[in-house]
């Protein structure tokens, strides 16, 4: 009842301010002020370079309505928030230059925006649904007492939001009743927020400097000079069919390279040892979109399935025909991978 | 180094390998006559629980695996399910058959039971595969103020209660170490769970299942999220196959995807 009432209030409001009346001031209580939507948009960096995908969280917020602030944190942030300070759509980014907060660990970083989330008064925060944002965001949103809403595809209202759920099988629409709502967007379904094209002003954010009881050690990533999986154009995407690691290499890379593909593999073919687990697609690995997507020696389960299946267009090579990844594929060939792709990377240089 | 007390939170999910279908209503998936099993990742939690204790891999050895679900009376299946793969003992918080609890309040029902039970080290998944939320073992990291470990493919304990934890991130994996008690949640690479054994099927009959309720953990069912509808996503249609590589290069390029 409370928050139907709020809800009533809040739309009367803002009826008021698109349609200005006479005495307007009446209706601006502090209380009521607050209710007005604006998001904070947490950005990611790494080793002092704007991670240009975590931009999406903009694009995303800008759906909200509302004024968008962006949030950067680590060391010598400054060029890194004069970068993001450019992204269209953006009033004010909020930088913390702490190298405390380079390797995003969740135990400081939580505080750390749990203080600026507060001084800023913010209703909504969003952060992409990446690995920094899967562990940050519910530790945030548990400080605040607030149900996430994760990986959303669709922002309806300034409450009201889209999700996939059961490996993408089944689409949710949910409301939220929390005063502050924490979300993590899914990246392929907002463009990211277009560099160049904004000015917005750069201010410090307040700094609880909490310390982490977890030590950052060390990490490993795959070093690849082709497109990153989640944001690439095009997608060739090695299975079980692949039968070994050099085969995978040999067959997969030579495509993926006349295509300027990124490279991505089934749970399977990770499991196997034929690819690294970075580069797994599906429900627990990458969720990736790209304008076409090269299946290759994959069936096509449900939980793969969830990782590709809006993707613009699908292809599909396997030697079984009536393997599930035909059913989803744009266009099917049905023959001996390690024939029929080596001829397609030939007939695709010409 | 202090002995392990082990709390393992395990979810009552439909089966993987089963294509859930949207109700008539809109209101959710149909789960009535539909097959149901332990959430994947949790199996990877138990079985990591239990090699903790057969590989002597912790210097203070482990003293209590205890694994809790809260569901309906079925729930306890799977609660069974995980002490014939070696759980000591189990609770179940009883909730109302479709009174889906959302993550927070599990985080909560959580931190009180971590209280009760004593525990320093609790190992969830890293998600449930029907709600794909992903929040769990972070916010009850987070209500604890303990650390956290997610997505973890490798766990090694070491002096003086520390805990290294490689964790599965984009592009590959890192590595973070902190003190106990933490909080860890596990990715697939972690392990391969085992399949529990006639003889422990029978063994687990007879270990402990407490009976518990929300009231019990001073939580309720509040929901913050309303489901205003659950729909199919929008079919995609098979586009048909071609002869041959001439004729799939033809058709790419038709559809303007090279």
């Amino acid at each position: 009842m409370l928050c139907t009432a709020r809800r009533i209030a809040a739309h009367q409001l803002r009826g008021r301010i698109a349609q200005p009346t006479s005495s307007p001031v009446a209706f601006f209580s502090p209380a009521a002020l607050r209710r007005l939507a604006s998001t904070l948009a947490v950005l990611e960096q790494r080793e002092g370079k704007l991670n240009h995908g975590s931009l999406s969280a903009i694009s995303a917020a800008q759906k909200v309505g509302g004024p968008v602030h962006g949030f950067v944190a680590g060391s010598s942030i400054k060029a890194v928030a004069e970068e993001a300070a450019t992204a269209e759509g953006v009033e004010k980014i909020i930088a913390v230059d702490n190298g405390a907060y380079d390797k995003g660990l969740p135990e400081n970083f939580a505080d750390l925006l749990v203080e600026n989330i507060k001084k800023g008064g913010y209703t909504h925060v969003i952060a992409g649904h990446t690995a920094f944002g899967k562990n940050l965001l519910p530790r945030v949103a548990a400080l605040l007492d607030s149900q996430q809403i994760s990986d959303i595809t669709s922002v309806e209202s300034e409450n009201t939001f889209v999700r996939p759920i059961y490996a993408g099988n089944a689409i949710a629409t949910v409301e939220s009743t929390d005063p502050i709502k924490v979300i993590t967007i899914r990246g392929t379904a907002f463009a990211p927020a277009e560099l160049g094209k904004g000015s917005a002003a750069v201010e410090d954010g307040v700094d609880p400097k909490a310390a982490s009881p977890t030590e950052w050690v060390s990490e490993d990533l795959a070093k690849s000079d082709r497109p990153d999986l989640a944001t690439a154009g095009k997608v060739v995407s090695g299975g079980r069919g692949l039968k070994s690691k050099e085969e995978f290499d040999k067959v997969m890379q030579p495509l993926a390279d006349t295509l300027g593909a990124a490279i991505g593999a089934s749970r399977a073919a990770v499991d196997s040892g034929y690819a690294d687990n970075s580069l797994q697609v599906g429900q627990t690995g990458k969720v990736v979109a790209p304008q076409l997507y090269m299946a290759v020696g994959i069936s096509g389960a449900i939980q793969h399935l969830a990782g590709m299946k809006d993707s613009k267009v699908i292809a599909a090579i396997n030697k079984d025909a009536d393997a599930p990844i035909f059913q989803v594929a744009d266009v099917g060939l049905v023959g001996d991978l390690f024939e029929k792709v080596p001829e397609l990377t030939e007939k695709l240089k010409k | 180094m202090s002995a392990l007390r082990i709390l393992v939170p395990v979810k009552r999910v439909i089966d993987y390998a089963v294509k859930p279908r949207v109700n008539k209503a809109q209101t959710g998936v149909e789960t009535a006559g539909v097959k149901h099993s332990m959430n994947p990742f949790d199996e990877l939690s138990v079985e990591e629980s239990v090699r903790i204790r057969e590989k002597k891999s912790a210097p203070g050895g482990v003293e209590d695996i205890c694994v809790i679900s809260a569901g309906p009376p079925k729930a306890q299946d799977v609660l069974r399910t995980a002490m014939a793969m070696g759980a000591d003992r189990a609770i179940h918080v009883d909730v109302k058959e479709g009174e889906d609890l959302e993550p927070l309040t599990v985080a909560k029902l959580l931190k009180k039971a971590v209280e009760a039970e004593k525990s320093n080290l609790v190992i969830l998944g890293k998600q449930s595969i029907d709600d794909d939320a992903n929040q769990t073992g972070q916010m009850l990291a987070g209500l604890l103020g303990w650390p956290q470990a997610t997505q973890a493919s490798n766990v090694q304990f070491g002096e003086g209660d520390s805990v290294s934890v490689t964790k599965e991130v984009d592009g590959g994996v890192e590595t973070v170490k902190a003190k106990l008690p933490m909080v860890v949640t596990t990715d697939l690479r972690l392990n391969e769970p085992r399949y529990a054994s006639l003889p422990n099927i029978m063994k687990a009959k007879k270990k402990k299942l407490d009976k518990k309720t929300l009231a019990d953990y001073g939580v309720t069912a509040e929901r913050r999220l309303k489901v205003l509808k659950v729909t199919e996503p929008a079919p995609r249609q098979g586009g048909g196959k071609v002869e041959d590589v001439d004729g799939l290069v033809a058709k790419l390029k038709e559809l303007g995807a090279i």
